[in-house]
């Protein structure tokens, strides 16, 4: 088990940041955390990483008591903080040099890490810059080869991509999938579709407590209603579906797209119909329920 | 620690307030030593450092402060304390690399006013008459309280994510610990203790040291003091963590 986390709890004063959450993460995968803003992910993940002591609870990392042997857990964890606070006067090259060392590198062993992580986060043209002079998406970049440098099995990246161009997005989201590889990964974020595109489990907490923890396939997946995307060829009369027993609703979307709801999947039944009626088909699909939708439903406050 | 050692030398010496401050201190103290008609050598007449070392710690008293004040207060400031401590590295060794590193300063700092003991000694007469074993115990003793002194910039640099407040929280406890005790044991009210008072303050056991005797008393003083604040910077580092 990469991370184990067990009853974990913080209190803030009389606020309970976190509450008695549960959860493990296997080798290897890729989690993302979500929860509204004040929801207790940073707090959890800093707790995970040491930095901030647990008021109650246990967290295991690659089978190490943080608690105990907080210095040898941050040898195993690679950390990019939420606001991803950097020497701003270093340059590039030397603040990666100065995290090495740290980690205990020196000599060669540390320069060859160095030019590795270099190539790795595309900061070859940057490397001799000052931090304070690169764009949020390099500085991300810096802050992710930093979290990289002892080569870690277990990354913890507090909302990675916030503030960053959609283009800068891609591209660390990129990054991230090329890295972790061997890796565990946690990432908090906002962004649902990052879930969706990065992560294979989604844990979601609400006022620091734990409302899921499942793939996230499972968790898009609709079990009462089936959506399907009917594309058609040139503007053509669906409305008799909307006769059909089997379906709820029938929406236009555009000119030439209907969205169809129904209680089963009755893709075959309207490429039957298409072809009977001389209507050119060329598309349908079972559309999947989204990220926003089940956020939505599991933090929303009643 | 070395790697926060080196780090700190290299991002002082890459940035324009090393050397303001060096550069500050060395001129005051060449005016203050050679030119200024009050205190300067020429107008004493004797091939003595006396002045100097009367006149440093008031100095240093400023100058210390100045290269210690942005050593903690920044890193909280800016967020890079919260990544120095996802980091194997403990909150000791963070101290005494800040420390080690503001003390190399201040030495490169004072390494350039060991011209005038050669040029004293030049000036002598007949040349080379001067006092070479006093020299050396004040400049030992001027170590010794740029160590204490270094101890309590990195303690108030602690206390604060505010240079200035740093800053001056340092130069005021340096000002108190140097001759708050000596002056106020001349108070009648102390008539009686007023020794013990004095030998609080770090005046009495640098002057104690000025005269070129090295006393393991004035020794275990300085490291002492120095020894106090870098644990209660330790402790401000522990509580804080602790009571986030």
């Amino acid at each position: 088990m990469s991370i184990l986390v067990r009853d974990l709890t913080k209190n803030f004063g009389s606020q309970t940041a976190v509450n008695n959450v549960s959860f493990e993460i296997k080798k290897g995968n890729i989690v993302g955390f979500l929860g509204p803003n004040g929801a207790g992910k940073s707090t959890t993940m800093k707790m995970i990483t040491g930095t901030l002591p647990a008021d109650s609870g246990q967290v295991e990392v690659d089978g190490i008591d943080v608690a105990l042997q907080p210095l040898e857990v941050k040898k195993h964890i690679g950390y990019l903080p939420e606001h991803n606070p950097l020497y701003l006067d270093m340059y590039v090259h030397e603040f990666l040099r100065f995290c090495g060392g740290i980690y205990g590198l020196s000599g060669k062993k540390l320069k060859n890490r160095v030019s590795e992580l270099v190539d790795l986060c595309g900061l070859k043209k940057e490397q001799n810059k000052q931090i304070g002079t690169l764009s949020k998406g390099y500085r991300q970049r810096v802050g992710l080869a930093q979290a990289l440098v002892h080569d870690p099995s277990v990354l913890i990246l507090d909302e990675p991509t916030t503030g960053l161009d959609p283009n800068q997005i891609i591209e660390i989201r990129n990054l991230i999938l090329s890295i972790s590889q061997d890796k565990t990964v946690l990432l908090s974020t906002h962004i649902m579709q990052e879930v969706q595109a990065l992560c294979n489990r989604a844990i979601i907490i609400k006022e620091g407590k734990l409302v899921a923890d499942q793939a996230v396939s499972e968790l898009t997946e609709e079990k009462e209603k089936f959506t399907i995307k009917i594309e058609l060829e040139k503007h053509a009369d669906l409305s008799f579906w909307t006769t059909h027993q089997e379906v709820n609703s029938l929406k236009l979307v555009t000119e030439t797209e209907y969205l169809l709801e129904a209680t089963r999947d009755i893709r075959k039944d309207i490429f039957k119909w298409a072809t009977q009626n001389d209507v050119d088909l060329v598309g349908i699909s079972l559309e999947k329920g989204n990220m926003e939708e089940v956020f939505h439903k599991l933090t929303q406050n009643n | 620690m070395w790697s926060v050692f080196n780090k700190e030398i290299n991002s002082f010496l890459n940035s324009l307030i090393a050397y303001l401050v060096m550069g500050v201190f060395l001129v005051s103290m060449g005016l203050l030593v050679w030119v200024f008609p009050d205190t300067a050598i020429f107008e004493y007449g004797y091939a003595d450092m006396g002045i100097f070392f009367n006149l440093a710690p008031y100095v240093l008293m400023f100058l210390i402060p100045a290269i210690t004040m942005k050593a903690l207060a920044e890193e909280t400031k800016s967020g890079t304390f919260e990544l120095l401590m996802t980091k194997p590295i403990t909150e000791f060794k963070l101290v005494m690399g800040k420390y080690l590193a503001g003390l190399v300063l201040v030495v490169i700092s004072l390494i350039p006013t060991l011209v005038y003991y050669f040029s004293l000694s030049y000036l002598g007469n007949p040349v080379g008459n001067i006092d070479s074993a006093g020299i050396v115990g004040a400049y030992i003793g001027l170590l010794f309280l740029a160590s204490a002194y270094t101890g309590i910039g990195i303690f108030a640099s602690s206390l604060s994510e505010n240079q200035i407040v740093a800053f001056i929280i340092a130069v005021f406890i340096s000002f108190i610990a140097f001759i708050g005790f000596s002056s106020i044991s001349d108070l009648a009210f102390f008539a009686n203790s007023g020794m013990q008072i004095e030998k609080v303050g770090m005046l009495a056991h640098y002057d104690s040291l000025g005269k070129g005797v090295i006393d393991l008393r004035d020794v275990i003083y300085f490291v002492s003091v120095t020894a106090l604040f870098l644990s209660a910077t330790f402790w401000v580092l522990k509580l804080r963590k602790w009571n986030s």
